[in-house]
């Protein structure tokens, strides 16, 4: 099997765009970072063009490209360029106290959706059907659909114990409305939580138009350079997904930035278990890097004003930054919340502006050496009680995102990690890896494939073990269909919680299965 | 004093306090609740004063899994269902609902039923916080009968109960919510406005909706200002250092401890669980247990904290406060007591507690 010989990683992040080209040795040999443009698709362009110069006729050799782009999230949040979708909801008469995307914002409903059914079916906690499924409704639903449905999204009540209502009206559609039109099953987004799983799915089915384009634009930017090479989408657990598993699934590139420099920054260290601060110039993402990859969030994540449930990095964001500003309130210092963001090397007093920052009192200190330090060198002492009051700020946070006690190796990557001083409580180690400041499209080029199952099985006659074999083999499955190379997955995560308040043991089962890049 | 969208989602946050980390997401039957006055309109909360003594008042709520009920939430006709079974069996009007429990999610489920039947409910509840069982009721104390319970499913299959009391109405309803795939709705206790006057804890709703706004309103110290409207005590400031779990019995149980910051640096405090904040005790003293309320707030979102989200890291208050004085007759503690979980000490009202500190 060959291996890969030029990956290129590419990060697209609200204020820049990344990219990195590693050999098959994961040696660097290019980088460049330019800043992210409106359309987006722009400062890939542009990053791309820079790394493929640097890399000369190497660039012949890249046979693989990972991109991990915000572009999703901005779709939502703008709601522009979103497809509009049907929802079929399978959970009648157990549903109808809540209606289907009842608590969205207006505009984002109405932007998305072109319909909504709650038809008699779906599963009980055990298997049972709550009731038999109303295929005829659904046809009759589907016959006095309008023009203009890009997609339908399909969830059904207990979806994650059993999927077989969800598939049975998924053929239907198809049959009915042919394959121009996109098709989104609960249970492949999200886990137990009809409401958060059914807001998933919905925009998962009107983000798939939005994913062709950044594919589309992608390919032909590649082209340009005389370049085929394999492309591959970063998802937010720090995997990959395959180019046609990311057209079904493009909901799980959001949260994928902070996954990414997270693994980044476990594979410039070669840690497994570590914090992780990502630091820029108005905030700290701070996260933990748990047997290699980011450690996932229980509580439910909300995006665009619409609460989902399916898996995100587990992060502490705080206000500070290399721009965060120095106040002097009556002799009181404090740091931020305000920050001089991008505006950095025009406003920062090392830099001949005149607004006194964390990168000035950091250069006053000897912590940082950037623009001329000579001009705040006599303020050291002055500067003093803002690095102290940053440092707490810092190590409070550190604190809140570890799970467990004792101290803990930190890793600091992103533009403003200077900031962060060599010894804080709670730290075993400050490591500051070479390449820090593209950590994140180092993370989307290193990364592998992965697959996960997430849900309540009972055990049967095998008993317990029987029921975590079958999830094992399930995730290994999924890993190999979004493009690991079969036969080499392992299993990376298992977590079993059992159900409170039933008299028959049932368990929900948590497993992930990890892979590297299979041969082309 | 009426519900709607304006300020049921402080009804919610006001339950989530009252449920003491269990009860169940009052999320879901927020959602309910906010789609059934869009709907309906708004619900009227009375007073057990302002209706006539011979009155039927209708207590009810659901029962089940919590994870279940954030899949199957429910018709929405259950409500009427219970009320159609209850006026045939009484053989007279219900004249208002009544949750059984202003704790957690069933706080506000009655609410979404209310507003489709176009019936107050009462300022009143079932237990004047969460527990786990059906019998652990301030009716149960007062001498009301549980018959006949009315128990529904979404699909429309309804049993009348009749049980000779004590922990029988916890037994079968419990058995049978499994059969209708771990949730069910219903309603037990059934009694006169008049006897509703004693049998229940009084002022529950006013009282969620206050401390609700309360928390959404206070610009510094949340924590200190539901304390004071509580009339309870800051066990603690401090930090989540350790959780440990396990499931027996069908019942999440569990151990937290708290390790002080700022002026509590130095102090720690220990958390006993089962679905529920059971018992506080700090160097091995008791310093508030059940049937008092002992709740967890988080102290940067002031929400509350519930058992199955606590965990390490987070910054958090614990307060206590007192419950319904009817917990605290000799029938009250038996019921929901320590010695009701399983605990070998005797119940002290969290005052004489904290005035040997």
């Amino acid at each position: 099997m060959p291996a890969p010989e030029v990956r290129i990683g590419l990060d697209v992040g609200g204020t820049n765009t990344d990219a990195v080209a590693l050999d098959s040795n994961d040696v660097l040999l290019a980088k460049a970072k330019v800043t992210t443009t409106a359309d987006v698709t722009g400062g890939i362009r542009a990053a791309l063009a820079s790394v493929l110069a640097d890399l000369g006729p190497e660039r012949s050799r890249v046979t693989h490209v990972m991109l991990g782009t915000t572009h999703a999230t901005n779709a939502i949040l703008e709601r522009r360029g979103l497809d509009r979708v049907v929802l079929i909801r399978i959970g009648g008469p157990a549903t109808h106290a809540i209606r289907p995307l009842f608590a969205w914002p207006q505009d984002l409903r109405e932007a998305v959706s072109a319909g909504e059914l709650i038809v008699e079916g779906g599963s009980e906690f055990d298997g049972r059907e709550i009731m038999p499924l109303d295929l005829e409704t659904v046809r009759r639903f589907l016959g006095g659909l309008g023009a203009g449905v890009d997609g339908v999204a399909i969830a059904s009540v207990f979806a994650p114990v059993s999927a077989e209502h969800e598939l049975r009206v998924g053929e239907l559609v198809r049959a009915q409305l042919g394959d121009s039109v996109n098709v989104s099953l609960s249970h492949e987004i999200g886990t137990v939580g009809l409401l958060e799983r059914e807001n998933a799915t919905v925009l998962n089915a009107a983000l798939v138009g939005v994913a062709r384009t950044v594919a589309g634009a992608l390919a032909a930017a590649l082209e340009e350079h005389g370049l085929r090479p394999q492309t591959f989408f970063a998802q937010n657990d720090g995997t990959l997904m395959a180019l046609d598993f990311v057209l079904h699934h493009p909901v799980l590139t959001i949260g994928s930035g902070p996954a990414n420099s997270i693994r980044g920054a476990a594979y410039l260290t070669g840690a497994g278990d570590a914090i992780v601060a990502d630091v820029g110039g108005t905030s700290t993402d701070i996260g933990v890097l748990a047997n290699g990859f980011p450690r996932e969030s229980t509580t439910p994540a909300e995006i665009g004003g619409v609460r989902t449930n399916f898996r995100m990095p587990d992060l502490v964001a705080i206000a500070l930054g290399g721009g965060s500003v120095v106040h002097d309130r009556d002799g009181v210092v404090a740091v931020g919340p305000d920050s001089v963001g991008h505006r950095l090397t025009e406003r920062a007093l090392v830099f001949g502006g005149d607004v006194a920052t964390l990168t000035d009192a950091a250069c006053a200190a000897g912590r940082a050496r950037v623009g001329d330090p000579t001009i705040v060198a006599a303020q050291r002492a002055t500067f003093e009680p803002a690095l102290e009051a940053a440092d707490a700020i810092l190590a409070d946070a550190i604190d809140r995102v570890k799970l467990v006690r004792g101290a803990q190796p930190l890793v600091v990557v992103g533009g403003g990690s200077v900031l962060v001083p060599d010894e804080l409580p709670g730290v075993s180690e400050v490591q500051r890896p070479e390449h820090f400041d593209v950590a994140n499209a180092i993370g989307a080029a290193i990364a592998s494939v992965s697959g996960q199952v997430d849900r309540i099985f009972h055990p049967g006659s095998g008993g317990r073990q029987a029921a975590i074999d079958e999830a094992c083999d399930e995730a290994r499955r999924q890993a190999e269909r979004a493009g690991a190379s079969p036969g080499q997955t392992e299993i990376v995560e298992v977590e079993e919680i059992p159900l409170a308040y039933l008299t028959n043991p049932a368990s929900r089962i948590r497993v992930k299965a990890v892979g590297p890049l299979g041969a082309f | 004093m009426r519900l709607d969208s304006g300020n049921l989602p402080d009804l919610a946050r006001g339950c989530a306090v009252l449920g003491t980390g269990g009860g169940g997401d009052p999320e879901i039957g927020l959602l309910m609740s906010l789609q059934a006055v869009e709907e309906h309109g708004p619900v009227a909360v009375v007073d057990l004063d302002e209706l006539p003594d011979d009155g039927l008042v209708m207590p009810c709520g659901g029962l089940g899994a919590p994870t279940v009920s954030i899949e199957k939430f429910g018709n929405g006709a259950e409500g009427s269902r219970l009320r159609e079974y209850v006026e045939r069996l009484w053989g007279k009007p219900v004249v208002a609902l009544m949750s059984s429990e202003i704790g957690g999610s069933n706080g506000l489920v009655p609410v979404a039923w209310a507003a489709g039947l176009g019936l107050p409910v009462v300022d009143a509840d079932g237990m004047g916080r969460a527990f786990p069982e059906m019998q652990q009721a301030a009716m149960e104390i007062a001498g009301v009968s549980p018959n006949p319970a009315v128990m529904t499913d979404e699909r429309g299959n309804t049993l009348v109960i009749e049980t000779v009391g004590g922990r029988w109405i916890e037994r079968v309803m419990r058995a049978v919510a499994v059969e209708f795939g771990a949730r069910a709705s219903s309603s037990e206790y059934q009694m006169t406005v008049a006897q509703a006057r004693t049998a229940t804890v009084r002022g529950t709703v006013s009282l969620a909706v206050r401390i609700g706004e309360l928390i959404r309103t206070a610009s510094d110290d949340p924590v200190g200002q539901l304390v004071t409207q509580l009339r309870g005590y800051r066990l603690i400031d401090g930090k989540v250092v350790d959780v440990e779990r396990r499931t027996t019995g069908g019942f999440a149980r569990g151990r937290a401890t708290i390790e002080g910051v700022g002026g509590d640096a130095g102090r720690s405090l220990e958390l006993e669980i089962q679905n529920e904040n059971l018992v506080a005790r700090s160097s091995d003293r008791v310093v508030a247990s059940v049937p008092d309320l002992i709740t967890v707030i988080d102290a940067h979102a002031a929400t509350t904290v519930t058992t199955e989200r606590l965990r390490y890291g987070q910054r958090v208050s614990v307060i206590a406060f007192p419950c319904d004085p009817i917990w605290r007759t000799p029938r009250g503690v038996d019921l929901a007591g320590p010695r009701a979980f399983g605990y070998d000490f005797d119940y002290v009202p969290v005052e004489e507690l904290r005035a040997g500190t």
